[in-house]
């Protein structure tokens, strides 16, 4: 007990002392300097759950549903609370195998872990489900049925123009700024995706508190910050169910659009790709799967052709290519030409179908003729147009000209993923011909060949620029949205009124008539109506197609435009049969199916035995063709072997066994007759 | 005079009781909020399967012993310590035939449903001996054997308790030597001590060749600054050279000779998770084994130093309340009702209740130093010091590694922590001061 040895305990104090000070001043640097770990915190224990309301239906211009919301479940597991429990009952319900259930069972883990339940089976099936319900008492809590809203397409028509919903992906999360979040439902295509903001509704929130292995406890502050789900909003669309269901049954088993527009708005009446789908394909548990088999088809039955076909429009042109003429000019309706079946006025001679004399003796003739010369000949007075001086100055005004129709531009329709078709601009001649060309050197372009490339939709809207007289409004399915509101912008766009030319009523009826001759008395015979007066075109356009690295001539695309009736015109329509052979042959008769059936509202017992014979032609190209066989082949062994895979489990009732070929036959049905159409048998 | 009960609370430092209350109290009513489950409370505690209700059970016990051992003559334990050491020793040993595997530990007996941890009971037998050493007659701990035999009683045990895998209840034992230093240790101890601790904390912080030259400047100032001197003592030159070589040494050899070999790598992994950093393992020497036990320490630790920073950093200043905080509600802190209590506090009660725990177990410490002192008895006033280092030591190493400033060693918080032996050891450690203190009158030897 020295002096030294007392003075120690002060510096014992000291060194306590110092030793809680860093503890304090570490403690004030984690719990009052720094929020950081205020929102780690929040993170790890607060979950933010979206809610997502119900999707928006769509209705037709009737007002009927063509995309709804139908309820399926899914049969979720908890890998934690298996213990003890009849797998083998569920395995023998859903008719797998112990090593597929244990797969799945894995799958789940890694997916979810095991304290977060995940589906097991997505979107069961009607039986499945029944079956499953009764039972569910003998699985629980291991295992238990979730409901899920899905889309339904009632029709089963539409699929192109409707779209799919379907699972963000990362780009999409990274583009919204995590607006959405994994394994959210978006639309993808088609109406979904343009009218998403409309149709997904205002999603709500719900904070929870989760633990450490991130099950939910319970509230978040008694749900002080929650926001509830408001229902997306319906839309109204110019659709005709029952045309869009005809349309797409004449595009069966063939390659093609038809659009139909109502020349007054502007609004789509049925737009339909062929070949089409089932778009409930596109929903419940078998999307990916079918997603796939879709996205190998050859014929792409993805893609819509109707808004991304780019085919050249041959004859069709012609209309507008006699309104530039007369807007510049540079004729006059009584403008004639001594036509005898060939154009000479440029190095290469151009043929023409008809080679009496007079047949071209005006335009009114010229047009109901078809005559490639006459065409020619105007196209290149456009041009060479001396108001102008250069060639190149004169074609850059008919380019503009051909804009302002809407060829070669986006029309901007309410799809996403249009595509412009092509009007050349002077750059590519410039470049290909080391900028020394004329008139002749693209005088193709007057008779809608070459490099010229529209869309179906694109063309359905040049047949209401002229039903109109002039103008025309673009082309859109929405009509409203349900419960509008101020900040509703999305369909202002369709109200402008897009004026194209300034040519008198008169003029336009000169065209208008000639028109009507085509089919009266024309090439288009085939479409007339009785009692109806149609203004057609007809077109026969030849293209090539690179088959095995070789450009080949490909039998010619069969078009067929017009509008009815002529004095008040309803309907204006385009329709396009990839490789069809002549414009009169089937894109005629089927445009005047359409006609008649809006025009209407029923198709008589001898007009429907047409459409039976038109939907029964085949017309795909071979080579098309047999890679599609090759594919269904592939998939029928597909589903042979999932089919004897499951009888193994459990015999079925022979009645009720499909066989892998009528699935594949109710596969390509695609535009199945709804039930309450007019059957004709 | 034992015959009175009036008698029995004669001398008792009733403050110390107080706070003693108050932390058992406050570790209960942590451990309820970090385990609490919406279950019935009556029947939690009744039925006993609760921690909360375990750890009322472990006081009632504490309780019991404490008042038996103010009952106690305060003779009977400077009679018996050597016989209590010996007893400890005995028990530290058996625990190498005897033990359970839990958890990794090596460190415990089992006793059908009861469990217990020889090596945290050890430490008051360890505290018991060496206060009789020191305070027998002819004894100067400036003397080499003294030393030696000192250090031997601490040591013994702690290595007993390194080779059962439990190095952070071996590293309490190493808190005794500020009761040597507080007897007369020589104070060079204490200065080289610190200066090891710092020079290794830089081995760890600075890369090896930065801290070398900076080293070699140091001494090149020292030699500058002091040329006088060293022209008049030549000496002086080779004491700072050799103080230099020292360190330079240290840092150089020593400190990776000691993580490679005598640590084993996951924790040397713990200590480098401290200040950031991985532990650049050397692959050639390692063994599978040890890589793959190295990665789950690593994970392991930084997650729970993670989860239980987030804990305390989101208390804020008030904290969230109790039975509000999220992160010790739902687990996300693991070990939090035994090494991570301290979370729930942080959690709970913010800046402000992590201060009022502080100054709580500081004031207990000040409070027993200041009996230490006033003990006319070395012999108590060597055990209070022991008590003291103890309760510091547990309190700095167990609040720091909740705040990520010491690495993770896993002590228990001093009665708070759940945990029976270590509420037994802490309470039974503080009464027998209590007794000791109530007699200070006497002179014991």
């Amino acid at each position: 007990m020295s002096a030294a040895n007392q003075s120690r305990q002060n510096v014992i104090r000291l060194i306590i002392g110092i030793s809680f000070s860093i503890l304090i001043v570490r403690l004030l640097f984690l719990q009052l300097a720094s929020s950081k770990y205020d929102l780690l915190a929040i993170d790890n224990a607060v979950s933010k759950k979206v809610i997502f309301p119900e999707r928006g239906i769509v209705f037709d211009r009737k007002g009927r549903s063509i995309l709804e919301n139908t309820q399926t479940y899914d049969l979720m597991i908890l890998p934690t609370q298996l213990k003890g429990l009849d797998t083998q009952g569920v395995c023998t319900i859903l008719k797998i195998d112990m090593p597929e259930f244990k797969d799945r069972l894995l799958t789940a883990i890694i997916k979810n872990g095991r304290y977060r339940p995940s589906i097991f089976e997505a979107s069961l099936s009607t039986e499945t489900f029944v079956q499953l319900q009764e039972n569910i008492y003998r699985f629980e809590p291991g295992f238990f049925l979730q409901e899920r809203p899905i889309r339904s397409y009632p029709y089963k028509a539409a699929a192109q123009v409707l779209g799919y919903v379907g699972e963000v992906d990362s780009n999409v999360l990274r583009r919204t700024n995590y607006f959405y979040q994994i394994g959210d439902y978006m639309g993808l295509s088609g109406l979904e995706r343009f009218y998403e903001p409309i149709l997904m509704g205002q999603r709500g929130v719900r904070y929870q508190v989760k633990d450490n292995k991130n099950r939910i406890v319970g509230p978040y502050e008694q749900g002080r910050f929650d926001s509830i789900a408001i229902a997306g909003r319906n839309l109204r669309t110019f659709m005709d169910i029952d045309l869009q269901v005809l349309a797409e049954r004449l595009l069966k088993n063939k390659l093609g659009a038809i659009v139909a527009i109502e020349p007054k708005t502007g609004g789509i009446l049925a737009l339909a790709s062929g070949p089409t789908y089932d778009p409930n394909q596109l929903t419940g548990s078998q999307r990916r799967n079918n997603f796939s088999w879709l996205l190998r088809d050859t014929s792409r039955p993805l893609f819509n052709r109707a808004i991304k076909g780019q085919y050249p429009p041959g004859s069709t042109i012609k209309p507008i290519q006699a309104l530039i003429a007369l807007d510049e000019g540079v004729i006059t309706p009584n403008f004639g030409l001594n036509c005898r079946g060939v154009y000479l006025g440029c190095r290469r001679p151009i043929s023409c179908e008809e080679k009496f004399a007079g047949h071209a003796a005006n335009l009114r003739l010229a047009l109901a003729h078809s005559c490639n010369s006459y065409f020619s000949h105007i196209y290149r007075l456009a041009i060479d147009n001396p108001r102008e001086r250069t060639t190149v100055n004169g074609y850059l005004r008919w380019k503009r000209y051909m804009n302002s129709f809407g060829l070669g531009v986006k029309l901007g329709v309410d799809l996403p993923s249009e595509d412009r078709g092509y009007i050349p601009d002077t750059s590519f001649y410039n470049r290909i011909y080391n900028k020394s060309w004329s008139s002749c050197t693209n005088v193709f372009l007057g008779i809608g060949q070459g490099e010229m490339q529209a869309t179906p939709l694109q063309m359905a809207n040049l047949m209401s620029i002229i039903a109109n007289k002039g103008y025309y409004y673009t082309p859109h399915f929405v009509k409203s949205i349900d419960d509008p509101q101020d900040s509703d912008t999305i369909l202002n766009r369709f109200k402008i009124k897009h004026s194209v030319t300034n040519i008198p009523d008169t003029i336009y009826n000169i065209v208008q008539m000639a028109m009507q001759d085509v089919v009266e008395s024309g090439t288009a015979r085939g479409a007339r109506i009785e009692g109806v007066a149609i203004s057609g075109k007809t077109g026969t356009a030849e293209n090539y197609g690179i088959i095995y690295g070789k450009r080949e001539k490909l039998a010619n695309h069969s078009w067929f435009v017009c509008f009815a009736p002529r004095e008040n015109p309803k309907i204006a329509i385009a329709v396009v049969v990839e490789n069809a052979g002549f414009g009169a042959t089937w894109a005629g008769p089927m445009a005047s199916l359409m006609v008649e059936k809006y025009l209407r509202d029923t198709l008589s017992q001898a007009r429907w035995k047409e459409v039976e014979r038109i939907e029964s032609k085949e017309i795909i190209l071979p080579i098309v063709k047999a890679k599609r066989t090759a594919l269904d082949s592939l998939r029928i062994q597909r589903l042979r072997k999932e089919q004897l895979r499951r009888q193994a489990f459990l015999p079925l009732n022979p009645l009720d066994r499909k066989t892998p070929e009528r699935i594949i036959l109710a596969f390509h049905l695609n535009a199945l007759k709804p039930e309450h159409e007019e059957q004709f048998i | 005079m034992k015959n009175n009960s009036f008698e029995i609370s004669k001398g008792v430092d009733w403050t110390l009781v107080l706070v003693y209350v108050i932390l058992v109290m406050t570790g209960i009513t942590s451990i309820f909020a970090a385990t609490y489950r919406d279950e019935n409370i009556l029947n939690g505690f009744l039925s006993l399967t609760t921690d909360y209700s375990r750890q009322s059970l472990y006081f009632l016990i504490s309780a019991v012993l404490a008042i038996f051992i103010l009952l106690t003559d305060s003779k009977f334990y400077t009679a018996t310590a050597n016989i209590f050491y010996v007893f400890g020793i005995i028990l530290l040993i058996l625990v190498f035939p005897f033990h359970t595997d839990v958890k990794g530990t090596k460190s415990i007996i089992r006793f059908s449903s009861f469990q217990l941890q020889p090596a945290e009971l050890c430490k008051i037998f360890v505290n018991l001996a060496l206060a009789k050493y020191l305070s027998s007659r002819d004894i100067a701990l400036s003397k080499l054997k003294t030393m030696l035999i000192a250090a031997s009683l601490v040591l013994i045990p702690a290595i007993l308790t390194i080779m059962q895998s439990e190095t952070g209840l071996a590293l309490v034992y190493f808190s005794f030597f500020l009761v040597m230093y507080r007897e007369g240790l020589p104070s060079a101890f204490l200065s080289i001590g610190f200066s090891i601790a710092v020079l290794v904390v830089l081995t760890l912080l600075i890369d090896q060749n930065i801290l070398a030259v900076g080293l070699t400047l140091l001494a090149g100032l020292v030699l500058f600054l002091f040329k006088r001197q060293i022209s008049r003592r030549k000496s002086l030159f080779f004491v700072v050279f050799a103080i230099w070589a020292f360190c330079v040494g240290v840092q150089r050899f020593a400190v990776p000779y000691f993580f490679n070999h005598v640590l084993k790598p996951y924790q040397v992994q713990r200590i480098y998770s401290t200040v950031g950093k991985d532990f650049q393992v050397d692959t050639k020497t390692i063994s599978e084994e040890d890589l793959k036990k190295i990665e789950e320490k690593k994970k392991a630790g930084n997650y729970n130093v993670k989860q239980s920073k987030i804990a305390i950093g989101s208390g804020g200043f008030f904290g969230k309340g109790l039975l509000k905080g999220t992160q010790t509600r739902y687990d996300f802190v693991p070990e939090q009702r035994t090494d991570f209590i301290f979370c729930t506090i942080g959690e709970g009660y913010g800046f402000m209740g992590s201060l009022l725990l502080l100054g709580l177990y500081l004031f207990m410490i000040f409070r027993v130093i200041r009996i230490a002192e006033r003990q006319r008895s070395s012999f108590s006033r060597c055990y209070a010091y022991g008590v003291a280092s103890v309760l510091f030591f547990h309190v700095f190493i167990n609040v720091g590694m909740t705040i990520g400033i010491v690495p993770v060693i896993g002590i228990p918080l001093p009665f708070m922590s759940y945990g029976g032996t270590a509420q037994i050891t802490f309470t039974v450690l503080l009464f027998i001061l209590i007794r000791l203190d109530a007699d200070r009158q006497m002179i014991l030897r």
